[in-house]
């Protein structure tokens, strides 16, 4: 059965550049890499050493404080280099790939038949565990805990984000698979978010769905959450990526780690914006090579709001199923703060007169507009905020590191990515998304 | 323009660091950002931002007071010239008296910006542009300029630097000039001789509407010369209409908190009603209409320019209604039951900037409290 959750706060922002709904498949990358650095607070240890033979599903390295939690290599191949950086801090595992993969088999299985250690087992043996992360903290979920509820949004919101009904075409049976898996960790039930209840998505067993509707951030796990099943001190609950969904299943009925990801090439600065067919870790050089506008640009794994900036020589982030490119906004602007002139920016106060065109796609590009400031405005940030939540004061709180008052004020039902259209709206140009990613190692420090 | 960005770039690289003038550096930004909106990138959280920031924000507001700001300037000179004189000859005659006193405003104040900005190390920030214009606006025609210089340096050192600057202080430094002028230097600030140019001189009657209620003579104005404005009293303040049209642009721009301004209106009627209701043979001013309360005096520009200032205001939504509606209860209230201040809507301002941390505290509070009934019905 769905319920309906409508959301009346936030801001769609509309960007040029949206991927059309054809899928290719990208040419295969020579070099795959796998980042440790794409899963928050991870130490790893690496298990294989440069020169070493591995193939699809062989562990390339763990989690030092639980060694059951394996990453593994997305395709067959040779290890290529080992990067590291400052303190010998481990940043890239390359690995240079064979013609055609060859694969560890884990056997394949039947989910719903399984119990759940067994499930938990087939999970961190064969690196799918990653897939799985954890509220509050936003981290890779732990093993060892039963989380109260499962949350997986297959509505997107955020400017320019990739399609879920693209994403998952013909992967109905993989999906339904990764959903009964998922069912067997939780003693609660396993939610899953759809914007329309036409599509396959709605029509899953084994999950409670809601269709969900409303601007971003409607769309975030994080809002749904709380507003199905908040999140309080000592709770766990988990989330999963749709896709990643899809993958989980995929490995269950056919025994083999399923690297393939369908990621939308979107953005302004991209020539024919599209979906590709890819393998995790694929360099983003590979995909981009003769689709770029001339002009300096910004490459964004994931969305322009919650996105890492990185060079072409780098990979796919491990949870991303987009990457966005849009202009650098490195120009001046000679009286740009003149109010009431021109429509080619955006933004949510009526300072611009952009707010008389809602239906247009703007080409915004990475231009601060303007310098950081102490918090003068109020009231903007509750605007984009559908939390029973004060973001504001959680966010001094924050600052300040007072710990009792951010968890008073619900430091446990965010993640950094429900600041995001604080970040974008903020007059002050406060870096919300980074003061709460900052907060939230704090409390796992401090509270674990 | 390419020529202006030429220029500053071939200054710049004495400011920055290692540079001749590193030191003066916040003070160079603050001019070159005034010019140009500057090329930063975004470097972490979202990679776009919106357009708007705080020196649009601020302009607008600045935009806003012109209307109340030009008839002020004209006011001055119908006010001093009476009837039979164009509009040039007013508006001129008010421009050599007012003119002056925004010069010393942004004069000193900026001064004081730019040396706290300078000495501290830290940007320039926005917050002054409307201060000066509000205190200017809100201070008496025939006011000594260097008292208006004694103020606003009261007001920026005191009310707002001492705080750590812009967005940290407790009250809003318009009305700390404004405050501290009154109680510093009050026969300059209070009476029937000051709020009229050259009153003295001319013979004319200076008498504001809520003084001659004060001192239970009759008012010589209609209700249609104090909405329109053709009355005396501050440059800011005369023209209800102008400030309305204010109101609408900052309404318009999502800048003012429209919850407070109608809260702020909603309790001051409610009081005012009380008052009439019931009436005094000795205070003229429990007879006032109490709709005539809401167009005079101070009430309208501090209601739209004073009363929603995001700093010093509530900052929670819940908050800023109780915030409007007590500024609202006490503006009428301080005005008709307190003889010496007519002028009610000042204190009220200052005196809930004040409370609105507290308010604020107990809106958290609450949202708190809630959170944790919650936890205790899931761990039952």
């Amino acid at each position: 059965m769905s319920t309906d959750i409508k959301f009346k706060k936030g801001l769609s922002i509309k960007l040029k550049g949206v991927a059309a709904k054809d899928v290719s498949t990208a040419n295969r990358s020579k070099i795959f890499a796998i980042n440790p650095s794409d899963f928050h607070g991870l130490q790893p240890k690496l298990s294989v050493k440069e020169g070493d033979k591995v193939n699809v599903g062989d562990p390339v390295f763990y989690a030092k404080n639980n060694d059951q939690i394996k990453f593994v290599s997305p395709v067959s191949g040779t290890i290529n280099e080992i990067v590291r950086g400052a303190k010998r801090r481990l940043l890239s595992i390359k690995i240079s790939a064979d013609q055609k993969d060859t694969f560890v088999d884990f056997g394949s299985k039947t989910p719903m038949k399984l119990a759940a250690p067994q499930v938990k087992e087939a999970l961190l043996e064969s690196g799918c565990w990653p897939m799985i992360r954890q509220r509050p903290y936003d981290v890779i979920a732990d093993p060892n805990d039963t989380p109260k509820s499962i949350f997986i949004s297959a509505y997107a919101t955020a400017p320019l984000a990739a399609s879920y009904e693209v994403i998952l075409e013909g992967k109905e049976k993989e999906f339904q698979a990764g959903i009964d898996a998922l069912s067997k960790l939780t003693e609660g039930k396993v939610h899953l978010s759809v914007g329309t209840s036409d599509s396959f998505l709605g029509q899953v067993n084994n999950a409670v769905v809601s269709k969900v509707s409303g601007k971003h951030p409607a769309g975030n796990v994080g809002v749904q959450i709380a507003r199905l099943d908040p999140i309080n001190a000592g709770d766990r609950v988990w989330v999963v990526n749709p896709q990643d969904v899809a993958s989980i299943g995929s490995m269950f009925l056919s025994g083999k780690y399923d690297a393939k990801r369908i990621i939308a090439l979107t953005g302004s600065q991209v020539e024919g914006p599209q979906y590709y067919e890819i393998t995790q870790g694929a360099q983003i050089a590979d995909l981009v090579a003769g689709k770029l506008k001339s002009g300096k640009s910004r490459i964004i794994s994931g969305n322009p709001l919650t996105g890492f900036a990185v060079s072409s020589e780098d990979s796919i982030g491990f949870y991303d199923n987009q990457i966005s490119v849009i202009p650098e906004g490195d120009h001046y602007e000679f009286f740009g703060w003149v109010p009431f002139i021109g429509n080619h920016k955006f933004s949510m106060s009526r300072t611009f007169f952009s707010w008389l065109s809602p239906n247009k796609e703007y080409d915004l590009d990475t231009n601060l507009n303007g310098e950081e400031r102490a918090f003068v405005v109020t009231g903007e940030m509750e605007r984009v905020f559908p939390m029973d939540i004060y973001p504001m004061q959680l966010l001094k709180a924050t600052m300040i590191q007072d710990i009792e008052k951010m968890e008073n004020l619900g430091i446990y039902e965010v993640a950094p990515e429900d600041f995001a259209l604080i970040d974008f709206v903020s007059t002050s140009k406060i870096e919300a998304q980074q003061i709460i990613r900052e907060g939230l190692d704090l409390m796992i420090k401090e509270v674990g | 323009m390419n020529f202006f960005r030429k220029q500053l770039d071939k200054f710049k690289p004495h400011f920055d660091k290692g540079g001749k003038f590193e030191k003066y550096a916040p003070a160079f930004n603050g001019i070159d950002t005034f010019l140009f909106v500057p090329n930063h990138t975004t470097k972490h959280g979202a990679h776009i931002r919106d357009g708007v920031d705080l020196k649009r924000v601020m302009i607008t507001v600045v935009i806003a007071l012109l209307p109340a700001l030009i008839f002020g300037m004209w006011n001055v000179g119908y006010m001093n010239m009476g009837d039979g004189h164009t509009f040039m000859d007013y508006f001129i005659f008010g421009a050599i008296r007012f003119l002056p006193m925004i010069i010393v405003s942004y004069g000193v104040g900026l001064g004081i910006e730019f040396a706290y900005a300078v000495f501290r190390g830290h940007d320039v920030n926005e917050g002054y542009l409307v201060t000066g214009l509000l205190i200017p606006m809100i201070m008496p025609i025939d006011f000594p300029l260097w008292m208006l210089a004694i103020s606003v340096i009261f007001a920026v050192i005191v009310g707002k630097e001492a705080f750590g600057g812009t967005g940290m202080n407790i009250l809003n430094p318009a009305l700390v000039a404004r405050a501290f002028a009154l109680f510093s230097y009050a026969p300059f600030m209070s009476g029937n001789t000051v709020w009229v140019a050259d009153s003295v001189a001319d013979g004319v009657s200076g008498e504001t509407v809520l003084g001659s209620l004060a001192a239970g003579t009759e008012v010589q104005y209609s209700t249609f010369d104090m909405f329109m404005g053709y009355i005396p009293g501050s440059v800011g303040e005369t023209s209800v209409l102008m400030i309305l049209i204010g109101a609408a642009l900052l309404l318009f721009a999502g800048i003012a908190s429209w919850r407070i301004m109608l809260s702020c209106l909603i309790g001051a009627s409610l009081m005012g009603l009380l008052f009439n209701a019931i009436g005094s043979e000795t205070n003229e001013l429990l007879n006032f209409p109490w709709w005539q309360h809401l167009i005079a005096g101070g009430f309208a520009f501090g209601l739209v320019f004073m009363a929603t200032d995001p700093v010093s205001a509530a900052q929670t939504t819940k908050g800023k209604w109780i915030y409007g509606f007590l500024i609202g209860i006490f503006a009428i209230l301080i005005r008709v039951v307190n003889p010496t201040l007519p002028e009610g809507m000042m204190m009220a301002i200052l005196l809930l900037n004040v409370f609105a941390p507290t308010i604020d505290h107990y809106v958290v509070e609450s949202n708190v409290k809630r959170r944790k009934k919650r936890l205790q019905k899931v761990s039952a």
